[in-house]
């Protein structure tokens, strides 16, 4: 006898565990299929967590390093251990992974652990070696998640040829690495072995790093990452490499005009983008097709093409970020059961974990120019800010955007130290609609590094006091 | 295909209505008969329904005014055919046809994008927040500083237009009486319980009112009965309307037939329009074509008033609060539940001595419902 749910889950990671716990707690009957042996997803097992883990450390370690004789702290022999590094990463993610289970078993959630594929749009098989399990539910949601893209010409080895998945498990520091990519994990990871003294070289398409920030932020970070050492060859194409046993050599093109030239490293990063992943899942069985980009098509209630599946996270359009995923897990939960959830996607934050942090949230002033607001913005910048001076953390500046005709805050964008804990304040900010007038009201604690959003929302109105 | 969305005609006398809801935004896959939108006219909120299934494309947005026989989008009927056509022809799926609508198919959309983001922004809503109105600098201000500036409702704009043009277009007064409650509550006390198995609805004051009233509109046909031009028309039955009051505003829901009622007839047809006024879901239709109107503002703690004629009827009945009094009795003192009652009239076509008589007809009812029995 097939078991039978109110809803089955495809994919634990943030969408799908989130998604399966609300489900649990609104009174479904919810299972889990992961393919994984743990739960959490990318995010958990070979993303967000573990490179958070490394940057922590490898910050640290370079802190001290750079700025430790100016902080008066002095080590005469300060080295590092990269293999209790990564030990520590494990831990880290172990104990993650149990927090997860706990869950699902507080809320009496079943986990089958497969990969999972449609037979009907009412039941799914799960294969977990030779053995195969057949459930059936009245609501499937898909949370499948997403992957690394690979560069065409150079699958990934995960020795010499790496993935996110890749750079995040090495055994030692590379002496050099070339990151193909200048996004948000291009620069994070690229970050990590560059403050444990790789020699790290990024080779970018665009003509900018991390292209999704407000342009101004982005040409900030790229300066202050260069004065960390990295480098930067920008509108540039990689057209093909070599790799051996030693090293990797790359060769590149110049998009304005068509030069070409060539880097040697010991190791290759590629992090050109990541594609919805959605293999062996028999979409085909139950009538769904993905879209050009691989992502499955939903309405606004995360439907798709079949009704009573559904499809949130990575799998589907918007930023691949986990929070999103969480949220829509939520939202899609809520939906299931009858509720009228509502997500805000313009409220969504985006994070870089580099030093300095990089976030932002709401529109940058160029997509606020092109959607036809009229536009006035504000900055601060950080080594005007007390704290700022105080913890020698003077690099990068706040800048808001507003829409002149309402006063309503588009955009709000922060290059700076604890930029990923300080945004939160500017979600809210563009949750509520609030008008900049408003925000320049609140009264902020001083001395701290968020008094410069506060000054940033002053000086729209021209009315900045530390400026 | 492409299937037409039309604002349907509205009733009587309305040509325009406000979007004041899209439930369903654009690129939603909707089923037939579904809700896509709710308009608001003068009178009521009334919900449009998807008249096809399929992918919905609306060309207005919220707040928009709309006029009667407008077309305001399309369902594209080719989209769902895709839907529902590919798995069915892949996997086998037994029961797939005797599905039921889904539930969730008629809330709102849970993914808000980007151009919903700048469309409340580029217009703004009053509901939203009081902040998100475009501000002129340096008014701000003042406008900060405790004032509150809204725009009326449709619906509030007919009550205060009509409302005006009572006071102004009728000779109203109004005639008090006062009404011992004590043979109501002991019925009520006595049969409630039974009364609520029999019938499965409360037995509320309200049907002793309107019992009451129809048996006075009876004894006295001019109180049922309006002026129109030069002339004088008489209701041939007692219809009654009978106010309920919501957030958002009066509804005066039309209890038809009350002499051919029974007592649960009556809670029952007003319970269902209670129901219907929370919910916006009451139509033109319910509250069309009344003779007189019962209104109770003793819920609200109200102890006398002067109830606002609604227009072209010629009488109301103001309830109020039930208060024990010190009243004398058979030449003793005694404590009684007292109500006060006031009847607003048009003495344009009602005299003074008829009114009087109408008010105590209702009062001599309530005083003893036996008298309902007997049709005194």
């Amino acid at each position: 006898m097939e078991e039978s749910f109110d809803v089955v889950i495809i994919g634990a990671g943030p969408a799908g565990y989130v998604a399966a716990i609300r489900c649990a707690q609104l009174g479904l009957k919810t299972a889990c299929i992961e393919k994984r042996m743990e739960h959490g997803g990318t995010c958990l097992n070979v993303g967000c967590i573990p490179s958070k883990t490394l940057l922590y450390s490898s910050e640290l370690y370079h802190t001290v390093h750079s700025q430790g004789s100016s902080l008066g702290i002095v080590t005469p022999s300060l080295s590092f251990d990269f293999q209790q590094m990564m030990k520590r990463k494990r831990d880290v993610i172990s104990s993650l992974n149990e927090g997860i289970k706990g869950l699902f078993k507080k809320n009496k959630i079943t986990h089958f652990i497969g990969s999972a594929s449609f037979l009907s749009s009412e039941s799914i098989q799960i294969f977990q070696g030779p053995t195969t399990t057949i459930v059936r539910a009245k609501k499937f949601i898909i949370a499948t998640g997403s992957e690394p893209t690979p560069l065409p010409f150079l699958p990934f080895d995960e020795r010499k040829v790496l993935s996110s998945t890749g750079a995040l498990s090495l055994d030692e520091v590379p002496k050099s690495l070339i990151v193909v990519g200048a996004g948000v994990i291009g620069v994070e990871l690229g970050s990590v072995y560059a403050r444990l003294g790789s020699h790290v070289v990024f080779l970018e398409f665009l003509d900018k790093i991390c292209p999704m920030f407000d342009g101004s932020i982005s040409k900030s970070f790229q300066d202050i990452l260069q004065k960390q050492g990295m480098q930067f060859h920008l509108s540039s194409k990689v057209v093909g490499a070599e790799v051996s046993d030693k090293s990797v050599i790359v060769k590149a093109q110049k998009n304005s005009d068509a030069s070409l030239f060539s880097l040697e490293a010991e190791a290759i990063l590629v992090s050109i983008g990541r594609r919805p992943y959605t293999e062996g899942l028999g979409l085909d069985k139950i009538g769904v097709l993905t879209n050009a980009k691989g992502q499955i098509p939903v309405d606004s209630m995360f439907r798709t093409s079949c009704s009573n599946v559904y499809a949130i996270g990575d799998v589907i359009d918007g930023p691949m970020l986990a929070h999103k995923a969480s949220e829509e897990g939520t939202c899609v939960a809520e939906v299931i059961a009858g509720h009228t959830p509502s997500l805000d996607y313009i409220a969504i934050p985006n994070v870089v974990y580099t030093h300095p942090e990089l976030a932002s949230v709401g529109l940058t002033e160029e997509e606020a120019k092109s959607l036809d607001f009229s536009v006035t913005t504000g900055s601060y910048f950080f080594k005007s800010n007390s704290r700022g001076k105080c913890a020698q953390q003077e690099e990068g500046f706040v800048k808001i955007i507003v829409d002149t005709t309402s006063d309503i805050v588009l955009g709000i964008h922060i290059l700076g130290a604890h930029a990923s804990e300080m945004i939160t304040l500017a979600v809210s900010i563009i949750h509520n609609r609030m008008k900049c007038e408003d925000l320049s009201s609140l009264c902020f604690p001083h001395p701290t590094l968020s008094e410069a959003i506060k000054e940033a929302a002053l000086s729209v109105h021209k009315k900045a006091i530390h400026k | 295909m492409k299937v037409d969305i039309k604002v349907p005609p509205l009733g009587e006398s309305v040509s325009e209505a406000m979007v004041s809801r899209i439930i369903t935004p654009n690129g939603t896959i909707v089923s037939q008969d579904q809700e896509i939108l709710e308009l608001e006219t003068d009178k009521v909120n009334q919900v449009l329904y998807a008249p096809a299934s399929g992918m919905i494309q609306l060309s207005v947005n919220q707040e928009q005014t709309v006029s009667v026989g407008d077309v305001i989008g399309y369902v594209d009927s080719s989209v769902a055919k895709q839907v529902v056509s590919e798995p069915v022809s892949v996997a086998p799926q037994p029961i797939k046809e005797e599905k039921q609508p889904e539930p969730q198919a008629q809330q709102p959309g849970a993914r808000k994008n980007v151009e919903e983001f700048v469309k409340e922004i580029k217009q703004p809503k009053q509901q939203l927040a009081p902040s998100l109105q475009p501000v002129v600098k340096q008014e701000s201000s003042i406008q900060s500083n405790g004032m509150k500036r809204k725009k009326m409702s449709g619906l509030r704009k007919t009550i205060a237009q009509r409302l005006v043009e009572v006071k102004n277009t009728t000779a109203m007064l109004t005639t008090f009486n006062e009404v011992d409650m004590s043979a109501i509550m002991h019925i009520r006390a006595k049969e409630k319980d039974d009364f609520q198995v029999k019938h499965n609805v409360k037995l509320g004051f309200m049907s002793f009112f309107v019992k009451a009233a129809a048996a006075a509109l009876k004894a006295f046909p001019e109180v049922n009965a309006f002026i129109e031009g030069d002339d004088i028309v008489y209701f041939s039955s007692c219809d009654i309307g009978v106010a309920v009051s919501t957030d958002k505003g009066l509804f005066v829901p039309v209890v038809k037939n009350c002499e051919n009622l029974s007592f649960s007839g009556v809670e029952k047809e007003i319970e269902r329009f209670a129901k219907k006024a929370k919910e916006g879901s009451i139509a033109i239709d319910d509250m069309r074509g009344g003779g007189f109107t019962i209104t109770n503002g003793g819920v609200f703690g109200s102890l006398l008033s002067t109830p606002i004629l609604n227009p072209p009827q010629s009488t109301i009945l103001g309830m109020h609060s039930i208060v024990k009094r010190a009243v004398v009795v058979h030449d003793e003192i005694v404590i009684r539940p007292m109500m006060y009652l006031a009847l607003s009239y048009d003495h344009r076509i009602i005299d003074g001595k008829e009114a009087v008589q109408f008010l105590v007809h209702i009062k001599e009812s309530l005083e003893d419902p036996s008298r309902l029995l007997l049709d005194l």
